[in-house]
């Protein structure tokens, strides 16, 4: 099974999301497009509601160690209640571009 | 010195200590950017470690704040968090908040 459909199941299963979204962003980087090392990740879910975003990211975190442990480089998250979500429009930030070379000019 | 004393040393003796790979002036990594960015805004001195040229450190500081990606970004000798949370701060204006108590807690201007 691909990396990004583990870190689907896993994070469906554990924090039971409204809103999930997952996009592999490894080729905007300096690594091999197949390796799926670079993810931004959305995650609405209420479980989040008592915790602080430091904490709602190392549950993440943990839920995806054996990932991280396998290649999984950057991991860009965010981290909301629905409430917090619907305040912000329902979005998903963008990324920041690669600063690390290797790009075709 | 072990390499997590030497974590320890940069974490508690900086108000602010970001471990990114690059500098502030050339980062290298597009999250290491915009987090040096978003520290720069709030116009608080900060230090830096360039983990790019401290192999030790970029080996070790992940279990140091059991912690798995860079930048990392520590205020008073706590993890903030990385990239996502500090601009998230930001933009409440409580980043700039927290850097100035850490400064004055400090002792700092």
């Amino acid at each position: 099974m691909r990396r990004a459909q583990r870190i689907q199941d896993l994070v469906t299963r554990e924090l039971a999301p409204l809103h999930l979204e997952l996009v592999d962003e490894t080729h905007q980087h300096n690594a091999p497009p197949e390796g799926e090392s670079h993810f931004r990740l959305l995650v609405v879910s209420d479980r989040f509601a008592d915790h602080k975003p430091l904490a709602r990211q190392r549950i993440i975190n943990g839920l995806l160690a054996a990932e991280f442990a396998t290649g999984l480089h950057a991991l860009a998250m965010h981290t909301w209640t629905p409430a917090e979500w619907f305040d912000r429009g329902g979005l998903t930030p963008a990324s920041p571009p690669c600063l690390g070379g290797g790009k075709a000019t | 010195m072990d390499v997590l004393e030497r974590i320890d040393q940069q974490v508690k003796g900086n108000p602010i200590v970001i471990f990114m790979k690059g500098t502030p002036q050339f980062p290298q990594c597009g999250f290491s950017m915009r987090a040096t960015q978003a520290l720069k805004e709030c116009g608080v001195p900060f230090a830096y470690v360039n983990v790019l040229q401290d192999p030790e450190i970029f080996q070790n500081l992940p279990r140091y704040a059991e912690w798995p990606t860079f930048p990392q970004i520590y205020i008073d000798g706590e993890l903030v968090g990385g990239c996502d949370i500090t601009l998230e701060l930001h933009a409440t204006g409580e980043l700039k908040t927290l850097m100035e108590e850490a400064v004055a807690k400090a002792g700092g201007a």
